[in-house]
């Protein structure tokens, strides 16, 4: 790459990372009183609002001219257990208009209900079922909030931190009743998992006595 | 198959032998218009040479299983054909990870065979879970579901792996008696 190429492309960078300043500066005017925090994080804007006004959000940056996100790209959560609202739904938004990306995040407790997005995006009717599926979050206004991915009668959100990765039952077919049944979770080894610093164990089991100092978590307290 | 040694039990080469059986068998049949063989050799025969299995992938393997009956491994040279229907078919080919979900699907495919039906379990994941082995939502082993004739390992077997697995069965088949005897 010569030189001048490599200005060009750094010009083009200053003036991305303005042009997404401004975008997230109309955000914050346009959405206020609903947005309560707008940040550009690592080239992409971040919005953070209540749960309650999550679908509103969503309309008013799709419908927005000069926002125009259009497109409403995944809806997912996320699991923090030690949190007060120990979910985050996360929205992924792309206006193809700008070439920007939005990413909405409400905080939500348990048991509490989001509004349903399944009005303004019908992209959003299969991901909050999927959603509710993985980890119960509530979607208030939905039009089948049925589960969309694990088995019938399943019982129990498996992407929740606190729900054990081999589940609780096991399935079998059994010849005198000549169907498929459900049976506890009987293993003959157990799960073995020797990665003690790895950042995908939410809710590890507490390591007792001189041990705790190998933990970067506690020795950072 | 190819041709026996009557008392050796050991397949002659293509050559001068196997032509002289071969019209001993054609000149039988030209004078009196029958050859008399054994009927579950026969059938034996007949089965191992037309086994027709069910379009059944369910992850990656179904992709190799697809290889081995494309024009490179020809499944079709073994009297092989890929059916759209269990009510068709013979045996069936579980080609990937079986989940909770799916467990009853594909019991109930199975048991829409037709008798006599062989199982082949094929790749980790049918075998015994393997990956998803602790899985919340995963079979460990198809075998839980259905009686497996022939297990072939590998994530996922290559084309080659199956065939070979497939010419196992066809010797499984073989060495069969049909015919209950009293």
């Amino acid at each position: 790459m010569t030189e001048t190429e490599m200005m060009t492309d750094t010009n083009d960078d200053q003036t991305g990372q303005s042009l997404l300043e401004a975008m997230a500066e109309h955000i914050r005017d346009s959405g206020a009183g609903m947005v309560l925090e707008c940040q550009v994080v690592q080239g992409e804007i971040e919005v953070k609002v209540n749960p309650s006004s999550v679908a509103s959000a969503l309309a008013l940056f799709r419908d927005d001219r000069q926002a125009a996100f259009t497109q409403l790209i995944d809806l997912t959560a996320v699991d923090y257990p030690d949190r007060k609202y120990r979910f985050d739904v996360i929205y992924q938004m792309l206006s193809m208009q700008n070439n920007m990306r939005l990413r909405l995040v409400a905080a939500v407790g348990e048991g509490q209900a989001v509004p349903s997005a399944a009005g303004v995006f019908l992209a959003a009717n299969w991901a909050e079922r999927e959603v509710w599926d993985m980890f119960g979050i509530f979607f208030s206004g939905h039009p089948d909030l049925r589960r969309l991915l694990t088995d019938y009668g399943f019982e129990g959100h498996p992407l929740r931190k606190d729900f054990p990765l081999t589940g609780h039952v096991e399935v079998r077919y059994d010849d005198t009743q000549r169907r498929v049944i459900n049976e506890p979770v009987h293993l003959v080894q157990e799960f073995r998992d020797f990665d003690f610093l790895s950042p995908w164990e939410g809710m590890h089991t507490e390591l007792d006595g001189a041990d705790n100092t190998h933990d970067p978590d506690k020795t950072a307290k | 198959m190819g041709v026996m040694h009557p008392s050796l039990a050991k397949p002659i080469p293509p050559g001068a032998d196997q032509d002289a059986i071969l019209n001993a068998v054609g000149e039988e049949l030209t004078h009196r218009g029958f050859v008399i063989a054994k009927a579950d050799k026969l059938f034996n025969w007949a089965r191992s040479g037309s086994l027709w299995p069910m379009t059944f992938g369910l992850a990656c393997c179904a992709v190799e299983m697809m290889h081995s009956a494309a024009s490179r491994y020809d499944m079709d040279r073994y009297g092989m054909l890929f059916r759209p229907s269990p009510r068709q078919s013979d045996v069936m080919i579980v080609a990937g990870t079986l989940t909770n979900k799916m467990a009853p699907a594909l019991r109930r495919v199975y048991d829409q065979m037709p008798e006599p039906r062989w199982v082949l379990s094929m790749g980790s994941c049918a075998n015994g879970g393997g990956y998803y082995h602790y899985s919340y939502a995963v079979v460990r082993g198809c075998d839980r579901i259905v009686p497996v004739d022939v297990y072939v390992p590998g994530c996922p077997p290559t084309a080659e792996a199956l065939i070979y697995g497939l010419l196992q069965l066809q010797k499984k088949i073989r060495r069969t008696s049909t015919i209950a005897r009293n």
